[in-house]
């Protein structure tokens, strides 16, 4: 059952994107396409033949439980991995080769800068690598994006992990990237700076960079991200926008005899539903219309699979 | 500026910063300072020394001298490795391991720039540091006994090379193990490389041909000891007569020369590794 849903929900990504612009098409290059990509490590299959867009411009978050293959997926895409078929490019280069390379910026999940380094060298370091000739004005812009300014001149390791990983997306932008990839970029900061990589994102959106963002936090995912794509077993078992992932919970009306529930109604049908009730002469305190959480969503997805594994 | 010269100046770097430089420049000192007080002892005895009778006509001067700069070449050998090993050892799995290389990898410079800038930086700390060492120890030993080496820039371009094989080695190694097995490993065959050596000079000294040939397969197998045995060879390559030979069958002589061909090889041996290793690299998932 689960199965056909999942099947379902890849195939409404699908029509959708191409009917709202959201997935490449042939004229524009995808900032990453990934088709039929595999990989096997011995025995074990991280990923089973996964096709994923990400458009110029486009947030997608990339969601999964712990070794489903999303820093594989990753991985694969920045060159660190190398794929056991299929293919993945980078604003139409090859994954891993050098004109990929030249387009990304990423963040590891698990990174570490050398701890002696400060700040500003962090970065100087990266734009000589990156051959950015930004320079200092770069360097300033992005030490002020993640608000590290102040902390320039700051050894790494006399920096909290939250600012290291701030540094750590400070260093993915060097060089002006048209795909970031970013591994649980916020699994370091407190609320106010996982606000501010949300309004980051949202800026390097307005600027036509797109992202790629792989996550656990459901709320942050869906929050920012245009896209989703769940991530079970080596599998994409569900994608689509947050809203398509999420479906009607039906409705609830409150009247003074108490709330009425209604599991099947949409929200179109609220108009008709109150008028009923008000015609049977019930008054009307209040109605709300009830959707899943993207939670429910991604547990649905990922239990379902789990379930057939099982199985 | 390419991706090599970036990430060698960054190695560089961060052995001043982390003061490798510093521990070993206190350490080497300490090291100089007691081969100096050592070898003025020793020299103060040279009127003592006599070896039996009617042998033959022993330079005692010039076979303490000789033996003095083996010693001084062996310990700057050992400690040239310590130093390659140490800031080669993790280079690749062990950076890995520990999240640095990745977040560098991924930059357009490519895995093998990035290999042969921490072969260079490696190689060039230890080539000044045997260059310098080496120099300490000669003016040592001449200011003690008045005696040169029959040649003075070929014993220490040897070591250099031996330091370049080492470090080429322990790069390869860290492509391979883990940081822990990539030292182990390089030691051990530092240590083989030495054990080698010394079975040559039993081997000369009890005429045992299989002997001298397995050892001598073994050092070529493992340049650096060959290279060590004809800097050896070439401190007192002119030295004839009895003291020549008791020289060269000492634990700090030896009676193979160098040449051309081993300068090749070892030179063929470096570049062997180097490619092995960014073969290696470019296929290892990080």
């Amino acid at each position: 059952m689960s199965t056909v849903k999942t099947q379902r929900r890849v195939s409404y990504f699908r029509r959708v994107g191409h009917a709202s612009g959201q997935i490449a098409s042939a004229r524009v290059t995808s900032a990453l396409s990934v088709a039929s990509l595999r990989k096997r490590y011995g025995r074990t299959t991280a990923l089973h033949a996964v096709d994923l867009e990400v458009a110029p411009g486009e947030l997608v978050g990339l969601l999964g439980p712990n070794g489903a293959g999303k820093s594989t997926l990753v991985k694969i895409a920045c060159g660190l991995v190398r794929p056991s078929g299929g293919q993945a490019q980078v604003c139409g280069a090859p994954a891993g080769s050098r004109e990929a390379r030249r387009a990304l910026g990423y963040l590891a999940e698990l990174f570490r800068f050398p701890g002696w380094a400060r700040a500003e060298e962090v970065l100087t370091l990266h734009q000589q690598l990156a051959g950015s000739d930004g320079g200092a004005a770069e360097r300033t812009a992005l030490l002020q994006q993640v608000d590290l300014l102040d902390a320039r001149e700051q050894r790494v390791e006399a920096m909290s992990k939250g600012m290291q990983q701030r540094l750590g997306i400070a260093q993915a932008l060097v060089g002006g990237p048209r795909l970031l990839l970013l591994d649980e970029p916020t699994s370091a900061l407190d609320p106010v700076g996982r606000r501010m990589v949300r309004d980051l994102l949202e800026r390097l959106r307005e600027q036509g960079v797109a992202v790629l963002l792989n996550s656990h936090l459901l709320s942050e995912v869906e929050l920012v991200c245009d896209r989703v794509a769940i991530l079970s077993g080596g599998r994409v078992v569900a994608a689509g926008r947050p809203s398509e992932l999420v479906h009607a919970g039906g409705v609830e009306i409150e009247t003074g005899d108490g709330v009425r529930r209604f599991p099947q109604a949409t929200r179109e049908q609220v108009p008709a539903l109150v008028a009923e009730l008000v015609q049977a002469g019930a008054r009307i305190y209040g109605v709300r219309v009830l959707t899943s959480s993207l939670e429910e969503a991604y547990l649905e997805a990922v239990g379902g699979r789990q379930e057939e594994a099982a199985a | 500026m390419s991706g090599a010269v970036v990430v060698a100046g960054y190695a560089l770097r961060e052995s001043v910063r982390r003061r490798v430089f510093v521990v070993v420049l206190l350490l080497t000192t300490l090291f100089v300072g007691l081969f100096a007080f050592a070898t003025a002892k020793v020299f103060e005895h040279t009127g003592d020394f006599t070896i039996g009778r009617n042998i033959g006509t022993l330079d005692a001067t010039g076979l303490i001298a000789s033996t003095m700069l083996g010693l001084g070449m062996f310990a700057i050998l050992f400690l040239a490795t310590v130093l390659a090993v140490f800031l080669t050892l993790g280079a690749v799995r062990g950076d890995a391991e520990r999240g640095l290389l990745q977040p560098l990898v991924v930059r357009p410079l490519g895995r093998t720039s990035m290999l042969l800038g921490r072969f260079a930086a490696a190689a060039s700390v230890c080539a000044v540091y045997v260059a310098l060492v080496y120099a300490a120890t000669l003016l040592i030993v001449h200011q003690a006994s008045g005696r040169w080496p029959d040649a003075v820039a070929g014993p220490g371009l040897a070591l250099i090379g031996g330091s370049a094989v080492i470090v080429a080695l322990a790069l390869l190694g860290s492509v391979l193990l883990s940081a822990t097995a990539n030292g182990i490993v390089t030691f051990m065959l530092f240590g083989a490389g030495l054990v080698a050596g010394l079975m040559q000079s039993i081997a000369g000294g009890i005429g045992s041909h299989s002997l001298g040939q397995i050892a001598h397969a073994i050092a070529i197998a493992l340049p650096f000891e060959a290279l060590y045995q004809a800097g050896l060879h070439a401190l007192t390559a002119d030295r004839t007569g009895f003291t020549g030979a008791l020289i060269q069958l000492g634990p700090f002589g030896s009676s193979h020369a160098g040449g051309p061909l081993l300068d090749l090889w070892a030179a063929a041996y470096v570049v062997l590794a180097l490619a092995v290793a960014a073969w290696g690299f470019a296929r290892r998932d990080l």
